[in-house]
């Protein structure tokens, strides 16, 4: 094939976050003999670990415990959490904040001890960050610099993986294409790891970045490999609405909240988490599903901010105090016209996270051998609902994991090419010009309007039809021809085949619970039903997806 | 109706560059990267930028020549009137305004 690009590795690394990077360098540290980081943007710059602004939760204190974290993040979870996967999370999450800490990513301090808020749902101040919100900048840089010490991890950007190679029920490689020529690749090796992160792209307002079209959940469920929890889609509750802000992350009242409370309200002016079960009164203590259900009630009876959200109001903080807290922010906001001590801000429920994603054991293997996975593409440890700061704990303890498996992985059968046959026939494939631009923009359209935080058997229905429709208007054949440079439209093509297989999965599972639980609401089904206390595993592809019940893990 | 014009720099490597005007309405507020990113779904999906974190201005991965100054796509605002975008002039041209911004070492 004229212009194709045939790497080999023993560790294949498939996406460049907090999750890829951290089991890049332990996959080192553990002796495998070369790494390769593959990543669709910049090495370290295209995903959400480098956007995370908050904090990074870890049992870090002398008085604190991995058990009491894990106690919340399993009460977080609404029952739905795998217990020994969420215990990975808390316990390892504490040797890798550690030797974040060795490695200087900067945790605020007070002398010796860091200094740690404590987030909703957590029983006691655990949350460290870097200021001011700089946690996922300085997460980042720290992996970066470390990467580099390695010679035998080759870091590649620009890259995107569209599809996983498979022999005899084991993966053995991938294949994709290089963004900035256009040029198809294929990669052999013994070992390959997802960390290609969240899917909040699929959604109109998300938090997330242009890379985040779930493509781990579609490659892994094209190689055979399983998904559980697809119907958990966490919103962020206070995402920025208004006025519009440029330079800044539509989360970033989160830290607000944690250092300075602050006072959610409605169209009104009048505080209303209490009204459905929650309390604030100046304090940040609701979790995020019951703060996005409290919102989008007041919006839907009329009490809504002007934009369709509520107010958040720091004027009762003194000007010295927000200095205090914030520096510098407080300056940013000032260039975008935002002065807090005058001016309330509206927010609204924003896409920000997935729970759900591949099922894996506590070695994150996948049930098809050669197939790893870490970071946010795993599903379980969270459950229904997402503590803050679970996220980056995960990403970096999961990658760890997942590295030191992965560089000990039985090698499977010999590479063939003829296996990625069809696979590389796509990434080469001539076809018609379309505005994929526009059908990504409708499908976002589509999964906000029907298969967002509230759903019913309706509208997902709704949801559905619009992936059939927007499929058939995709195609068979990416756009344009291979080998130009930066194609956008063809890549969007590409995000789009797994965007549909992706949103096709969130709405099968939503649409088959039939009760309300955490992040997964449904108006026709209020209530949280015991007999719900299950997993929903969903396994084929766009020619027919299967769901399971499987039952919860006991914790050991 | 107020009106804001981007006129774009836009070609390959090797090709004469050409400038390319885009007519929208005005919006308070709204970014180069907005304004981009509008024009893709809206008018031609074939214009190339570089960009990841949509607003955060945390990828730094959308530098470019905003009216003659190196800045962010995504924290630059698009004033009423004419609005000029170019590649970067010290980077290897990628297409219309992507450079070649990655480390020596972590390219293809
Ligand atoms: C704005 C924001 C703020 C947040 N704040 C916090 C916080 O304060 N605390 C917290 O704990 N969590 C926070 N989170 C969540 C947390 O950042 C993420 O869950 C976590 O960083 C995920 O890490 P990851 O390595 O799994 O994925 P990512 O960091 O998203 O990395 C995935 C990478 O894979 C690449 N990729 C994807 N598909 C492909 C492909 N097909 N081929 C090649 N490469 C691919 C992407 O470009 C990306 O670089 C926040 C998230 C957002 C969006
Ligand atoms: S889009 Fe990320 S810095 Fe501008």
């Amino acid at each position: 094939m004229p212009g194709l690009k045939h790497f080999t590795t023993e560790v294949l690394v498939i996406g460049a976050g907090g999750a890829g990077m951290y089991a890049a360098i332990e996959a080192s540290r553990q002796g495998a003999s070369d790494i390769l980081l593959l990543e669709r943007s910049l090495i370290g710059r295209g995903g959400a670990t480098v956007m995370a602004q908050m904090t990074v939760a870890a049992a870090l204190d002398e008085e604190d415990d991995w058990r009491h974290h894990l106690a919340d993040t399993l009460a977080a979870g609404r029952g739905l959490c795998d217990p020994a996967l969420a215990t990975l999370l808390c316990e390892v999450g504490v040797d890798v904040i550690r030797e974040m800490e060795g490695w200087k990513v900067g945790w605020a301090r007070d002398g010796n001890r860091l200094r740690a808020v404590q987030a909703p749902g957590h029983d006691r101040a655990r949350c460290v960050y870097v200021d001011f919100l700089s946690t996922g900048p300085a997460v980042s840089r720290t992996l970066r610099a470390q990467l580099q010490k390695h010679d035998r991890i080759r870091r590649t950007g620009d890259v995107v993986v569209t599809d996983l190679v498979t022999q005899d029920g084991h993966v053995t490689g991938a294949v994709g294409f290089d963004i900035a020529h256009g040029t198809p690749v294929v990669i052999e090796a013994k070992a390959t790891i997802l960390a290609t992160g969240g899917l909040t792209r699929l959604y109109r307002r998300n938090s997330a970045s242009a890379h985040m079209s779930g493509d781990g959940f579609a490659l892994a469920l094209r190689a055979g490999a399983k998904l559980l929890g697809m119907e958990f889609v966490q919103f962020f509750p206070i995402g920025h609405l208004a006025p519009r802000m440029v330079g800044m992350d539509p989360i970033m009242w989160d830290p607000f909240r944690y250092k300075l409370g602050g006072r959610l309200l409605n169209g009104e002016r009048e505080e209303f988490i209490d009204r459905y079960g929650g309390t604030d009164e100046g304090k940040y203590t609701t979790t995020r599903d019951l703060a996005t259900y409290a919102i989008t009630q007041e919006v839907a009876a009329g009490r809504g901010s002007p934009h369709g959200g509520a107010w958040l109001s720091f004027r009762h903080v003194p000007a010295e105090e927000l200095r205090a807290a914030f520096g510098p922010v407080i300056d940013k906001l000032a260039a975008n016209g935002i002065d807090l001590t005058q001016n309330d801000i509206e927010v609204a429920p924003i896409a920000h996270y997935h729970m759900g994603g591949v099922q894996v054991d506590t070695a994150m293997r996948t049930n098809i051998p050669g197939l790893f996975a870490a970071g946010e593409v795993v599903g379980g440890a969270n459950g229904a609902n997402r503590l803050s700061g679970n996220a980056i704990t995960e990403a970096l303890a999961f990658g760890k994991v997942a590295g030191h498996e992965a560089a000990h992985a039985a090698p499977g059968p010999a590479f063939s090419m003829e296996a990625a046959k069809a696979a590389l026939a796509l990434v080469s494939a001539t076809g018609p010009m379309r505005n994929t631009a526009a059908l990504v923009a409708k499908l976002q359209a589509a999964m906000a309007d029907h298969a967002g935080p509230f759903r019913d058997a309706a509208g997902l229905a709704r949801a559905a039809a619009a992936i059939a429709e927007i499929r058939a208007e995709t195609g068979d054949l990416p756009p344009g021809a291979p080998g130009m440079p930066f194609d956008l439209a063809r890549l969007d093509w590409f995000d789009l085949r797994q965007m549909l297989l992706v949103a096709d999965s969130i709405v099968t599972a939503a649409s088959a619970r039939t009760e309300s639980r955490g992040a997964h609401q449904r108006t026709d089904y209020p209530e949280t039903s015991e007999d719900w206390r299950l997993n929903l595993l969903l396994s084929g592809d766009e020619n027919g997806l299967s769901l399971t019940r499987i039952s919860v893990p006991e914790a050991a | 109706m107020p009106e804001a014009t981007l006129v774009i720099r836009r070609g390959s490597p090797g090709e004469t560059p050409r400038d390319e005007a885009f007519t929208v309405e005005f919006q308070p507020g709204a970014s180069v990267l907005d304004v981009l990113r509008m024009l893709r779904v809206e008018r031609d999906p074939t214009l190339t930028f570089r960009y990841a974190c949509l607003n955060a201005n945390a990828c730094k991965e959308c530098m470019m020549v905003v009216n003659g100054k190196v800045t962010y796509a995504c924290t630059a605002r698009v004033m009423e009137g004419t609005t000029t975008l170019e590649p970067l002039p010290n980077k290897e041209l990628v297409r219309d305004l992507v450079t070649q911004i990655a480390p020596p070492d972590e390219r293809f």
